[in-house]
């Protein structure tokens, strides 16, 4: 995509600035070092997913967190682009974990904005319904034995459910609004 | 000294879509002397849902952990995803003890501890660290000087460096010199140390094709007759989703994408059948008949 295609962002109003975020952030795992993000720009040069989108550029996230865009950062749809592959967070000269600050944001999306992609709400259904993210057919599991692969292992369902309960996820997952595509 | 001994922890996708993986990589194993124990109690490792919550992905982690514990026994993954946050959960309640006792008090509810007396490995690093190359070479049989392949390790086997410090994230080469025991030739292309995009895949199509796409295209130009993998979200990229990649971009790459299991399996004298190669969805039938 040329430069010149890319949306430009609307002019930034003093009252949509938070200066409290970038605390609120520094405080999760992962998110720790914002702070000392300098805008040199290595994880958007870096970055497989940013080479292919119109959209998603974590140096730009990174300095939105900095400015206290809450609002626009979490009903941003490019949050979900990101592959977490680690790379910027393995390049960045000042060791900001870009990628671990992305999922402090998703998990602030649904928390706050309650919105998920579809795929991870499907997933979350499935594991737990039945311990797997995927439904696995019951012709599947005998096709294992029939080429000589030991039955899967049995989850123990009202744990996964417990887990589920008590770190809050039930509920979170309940209320989601579901989002189907992200374009890119 | 005794032979290497894991629980073996297999993960969601693998037995949902790729059990050619599995087979293959038991066979070897048990060929080369690792004794593989199966999980008695098991949960998806948690990495899908850490975009959802991140306590939830560490505390399914964290339970499948302390089941190894109690079975005083390592975990080897075949998944680099599992690998991710299996490993990374393990290193992180280890070293953080206010992030641990956060992780046990929920795991209180269902009743176990983290105590942080196992280790977490990857596949790759079981035949590498634990069997060692002289082990392994020695075990090939066959070895398929003919034959040209590329390699593609995936992100979760070498990053985050924290987490993972072993290997080289910008020039992984752990799985390059397993391949080169097998006698084939391992060629480089340029965006091989790359994301392959499928991670994203549920919720945009077009980057992960885009990147895939290219990589196909940097491999093709390298002459490698087949790519080599080693987690299960890669191999779907290149192998199942490869015809629908073809459509996208009119093109037409043909390209097997095999197992390392499948590969060493192959060397180490296995047939085709007994490894599930008839499983693959790019059939391998040149590079079969070139190592005849």
């Amino acid at each position: 995509m040329s430069q010149t295609q890319e949306q430009v962002p609307s002019v930034i109003k003093a009252e949509e600035l938070n200066s409290k975020f970038k605390y609120e952030i520094s405080k999760m795992p992962g998110a720790e070092k914002i702070m000392a993000c300098f805008q040199c720009g290595t994880c958007t040069a870096d970055c497989p997913i940013a080479r292919y989108s119109q959209f998603y550029r974590p140096r730009r996230i990174a300095r939105m967190v900095q400015l206290g865009l809450k609002e626009r950062l979490l009903s941003d749809e490019a949050l979900w682009l990101c592959s977490s592959c680690f790379t910027c967070v393995d390049h960045c000269p000042q060791g900001v974990e870009i990628a671990g600050i992305v999922r402090v944001l998703r998990n602030m999306a649904v928390a706050d904005k309650a919105v998920l992609p579809l795929v991870y709400k499907e997933l979350a259904t499935n594991l737990m319904k039945n311990g797997y993210v995927y439904e696995i057919p019951e012709s599947r599991r005998q096709k294992r034995v029939e080429m000589g692969l030991p039955p899967l292992p049995k989850p123990n369902l009202n744990d996964i459910l417990k887990i589920f309960e008590v770190t809050g996820s039930l509920k979170l997952i309940e209320k989601v609004k579901t989002i189907e595509k992200v374009r890119s | 000294m005794a032979n290497p001994k894991y629980l073996i922890f297999t993960g969601c996708v693998i037995p949902y879509r790729l059990s050619s993986y599995e087979i293959s990589a038991r066979k070897v194993l048990s060929k080369l002397g690792v004794e593989l124990m199966e999980m008695p109690d098991f949960n998806c490792c948690g990495y899908p849902m850490d975009v959802i919550n991140h306590d939830l992905m560490l505390t399914l982690a964290a339970r499948n952990l302390c089941i190894a514990e109690k079975e005083g026994l390592n975990i080897m993954t075949l998944c680099n995803g599992c690998f991710c946050s299996l490993n990374e959960t393990n290193k992180a309640l280890k070293e953080d003890r206010k992030l641990r006792e956060k992780i046990n008090g929920y795991l209180k509810e269902v009743g176990m501890e983290f105590k942080g007396t196992i280790e977490v490995k990857h596949l790759i690093y079981v035949l590498s660290e634990d069997l060692g190359y002289e082990k392994i070479k020695s075990a090939v049989v066959k070895p398929l000087s003919k034959l040209k392949v590329a390699q593609h390790s995936g992100c979760h086997v070498v990053r985050p460096a924290k987490y993972v410090g072993r290997d080289d994230p910008e020039n992984p080469h752990t799985l390059k010199n397993l391949i080169r025991l097998t006698g084939a030739e391992c060629l480089d292309y340029v965006d091989e140390a790359e994301c392959c995009g499928n991670p994203i895949i549920g919720v945009n199509e077009e980057v992960p094709f885009s990147m895939a796409k290219e990589k196909l295209d940097h491999i093709r130009a390298a002459g490698a007759q087949a790519l080599i993998t080693i987690c299960p979200f890669c191999h779907i990229m290149f192998d199942l989703n490869q015809p629908r990649i073809e459509r996208a971009f009119n093109e037409k790459y043909g390209l097997p994408v095999l197992h390392y299991t499948q590969l060493l399996g192959l060397a180490m004298g296995f047939t085709p059948e007994e490894l599930a190669v008839n499983e693959l969805r790019v059939k391998p039938l040149e590079i079969l008949n070139l190592i005849r």
